[in-house]
């Protein structure tokens, strides 16, 4: 099993993470812990550091100072071996797709299955397949190119990619942005069914305040380098300071709670 | 180890991960964890089972301690080729959430078997692509340098339209930065002709003619010939992967939409770069390899230095200095419009970027020294 951190609740745990670009401060001692089985959503404006905090969720990228632990892992300092054991269990959607331009659609979501399991090619076709109809992709796309794709198709089939081995931790940064309303709703659905039958646990980066109402279980809020707030979205725009407010409480904000 | 759906809360030493199937009368037992990493093992016994010619069967799932999409997956295409075998299929066992896992797959993941059919041209078409595809490359060469030279004319007459400080830019990594390297090669050129040539030399007392074969073979043809080719695969090889990833990027259609034209602002700079920038480094190759040669004779053949010079003056002319350095502009014209051509060749992926990369820099050699060969054929018709 996973070596005792079945029980353990938390998932990710980010504990006085500091990150600097040169003299540019991103993240000033932030705390942060992922439960098993939630869906949290990190919002935050342009800029503010979401990302990064992503990248060095999924050991991309180094903090300054501080520690991360992932799935009872400390991310900050694995050797390889398990880092890539690690990695296996993690899917990861980029903001901007990051499919191999070389490989077709399906050839892109079935590679992960190629290395990783024993199943036959024409399983593996199948099942990649399926992970496309599951993100709302036509079967006709699985033979195109990345690069022939709309930017909605390749958000999509970039999401396929990343559940493909059906990780119990994955990350998703802005899977809605770019996406008509219809494909949108379908993508939170998607979120939404994989986490109830799955019970998988998503860190989610959103601009989108609709799919965040919808969605997530908890959120919080990144901005002057440290997390604003943390909680469930009704608690969050409860709140009083003015940066806050004005996050939630623009007209969009205010459309997607129903207010007018 | 995947996420799934735990069915059971068996105690841990009972749990099976290895998933299996087994087949009695016609009740299809699965068993273990029914995950991405561990599903094999079912396949296989799925695809060995002799099924019943009709009737029922029942698939029971109690057993199966875990479930994800590809279990779920692998269950509904079993169900659904046994279906279609005109058996009646029915599925028991499964907890309430892998249920709720089940029919969402079943419902949303699509029908079984049906995957995007890969268009496979038969020979002779693929023959007839490739050749009208090569052919289409060459007249897009053609084209291309057509219209380089269409943008280029109006830029004649009034040179101020020109982006100079991106051809100081361009000027200084495809000139500057390569004169170590040139120097290295040419120098050590000179050498190995010096070293070759003088032993032949001695064996008939004619050391001082070691002036006559470095010079003229340095001159005439090893020095522009070495700068173009190290020009080729430092600077070709670059300007290609540029483009090519601009395209890739779309920051080629972004300049078009800018009303910018990419040859003026991308190719041209280059072209002029590399048109100051080669016959400057093939007059530094001829130095360093006549000197090269100079110390190779000095060192075997005991030939001073001031000797050496003088014969060299004798040797060779002013023009047979020039029919090698007049040779320099059209080799950078050969590499700059290849490099630039098969940048814009690029489509679509990274991939795409190393092949036109790898096509670019040998076609520019391959063009240089076929140049090369007309050109010393020319010359020598022409009596130079
Ligand atoms: N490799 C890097 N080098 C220097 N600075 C960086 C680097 N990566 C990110 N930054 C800076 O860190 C800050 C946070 O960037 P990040 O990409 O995490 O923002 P974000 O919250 O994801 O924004 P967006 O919502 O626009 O995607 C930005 O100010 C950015 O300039
Ligand atoms: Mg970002």
């Amino acid at each position: 099993m996973l070596a005792g951190t079945s029980n353990n609740k938390l998932v990710v745990e980010v504990k006085e993470m500091t990150t600097r670009f040169g003299d540019k401060l991103v993240h000033d001692r932030i705390n942060l812990n992922v439960c098993r089985g939630e869906i949290l959503a990190i919002v935050g404006g342009s800029g503010s550091g979401k990302s990064t905090l992503l990248r060095e969720m999924v050991m991309l990228q180094k903090p300054t100072s501080g520690s991360v632990r992932v799935l009872g892992e400390d991310a900050t300092g694995l050797a390889d071996a398990p880092a890539l054991a690690l990695r296996r269990r993690i899917g990861v959607l980029f903001q901007y797709g990051a499919l191999f331009g070389g490989l077709t659609v399906l050839q892109n979501v079935a590679a992960p299955l190629r290395e990783h399991t024993q199943l036959s090619h024409a399983l593996i076709d199948e099942i990649a397949m399926m992970k496309l109809r599951l993100t709302g992709l036509s079967p006709d796309t699985g033979a195109l190119f990345p690069s022939q794709l709309s930017g909605g198709m390749r958000k999509r089939a970039a999401l396929s990619r990343a559940i493909a081995l059906d990780p119990e931790l994955l990350f998703l940064d802005e899977p809605t942005s770019g996406l008509d309303p219809v494909t949108a709703d379908a993508l939170d659905e998607l979120v939404l069914q994989l986490k109830a039958s799955l019970g998988l646990t998503i860190v989610i980066v959103t601009h989108d305040i609709d799919s965040l109402w919808r969605v997530a279980d908890r959120a919080v809020l990144l901005g002057d380098s440290c997390i604003l707030a943390a909680g469930t979205v009704a608690e969050i725009v409860q709140s009083k300071d003015s940066r806050i407010i004005s996050f939630f409480q623009g007209p969009r904000g205010r459309a997607a709670r129903g207010i007018v | 180890m995947t996420c799934g759906v735990f069915l059971h809360s068996l105690p841990k030493d009972r749990r099976q991960t290895l998933a299996k199937v087994s087949l009695e009368a016609d009740v299809l037992r699965g068993s273990g964890e029914w995950t991405v990493f561990h599903l094999h093992a079912v396949e296989q016994s799925l695809s060995n089972l002799s099924w019943p010619g009709t009737g029922t069967v029942q698939i029971d799932m109690h057993d199966v301690s875990a479930l994800d999409t590809a279990g779920a997956w692998l269950l509904h295409r079993t169900a659904f080729q046994l279906t279609q075998t005109g058996l009646s299929v029915f599925i028991k066992g499964l907890s309430p959430k892998a249920q709720t896992l089940y029919e969402y797959v079943s419902r949303r993941g699509g029908v079984p078997g049906q995957l995007p059919k890969a268009v496979r041209p038969g020979p002779i078409e693929r023959i007839g692509r490739s050749g009208i595809e090569e052919l289409n490359k060459n007249i897009g060469l053609l084209a291309f340098i057509g219209e380089t030279a269409a943008t280029a004319a109006p830029l004649l007459l009034s040179p101020l339209r020109v982006r100079w400080q991106m051809v100081l830019r361009e000027l200084g990594e495809a000139g500057y930065k390569a004169l170590p390297i040139v120097g290295m090669l040419a120098f050590l050129l000179g050498v190995v002709i010096a070293y070759q040539g003088g032993d032949q030399l001695r064996l008939y007392g004619a050391n001082i003619f070691i002036a006559d074969l470095v010079g003229l073979s340095m001159l005439r043809e090893l020095a522009p010939l070495i700068a173009a080719i190290i020009v080729a695969g430092r600077t070709g090889s670059a300007y290609t992967a540029q483009i090519g990833t601009m395209k890739v990027t779309d920051e080629i259609d972004a300049l078009r939409t800018m009303a910018i034209t990419p040859i003026e602002w991308l190719v041209i700079p280059k072209l002029i770069a590399l048109v100051i920038a080669l016959p400057l480094l093939t007059v530094y190759a001829d130095i360093m390899g006549i000197f090269g040669g100079m110390v190779m004779a000095n060192v075997m053949l005991g030939l001073s230095m001031p000797t050496f010079l003088d014969r060299l003056v004798e040797a060779v002319s002013l023009q047979s200095y020039l029919t090698g350095l007049g040779k320099a502009p059209v080799f950078a014209i050969i590499i700059a419009m290849v490099g630039c051509f098969q940048g814009f060749q690029v489509a679509g992926s990274a991939e795409s970027v190393g092949r036109q990369t790898t096509i670019s820099v040998v076609q520019s050699i391959f063009w240089v020294i076929v140049i090369d060969a007309l050109f010393s054929v020319a010359f020598s018709q022409l009596g130079l």
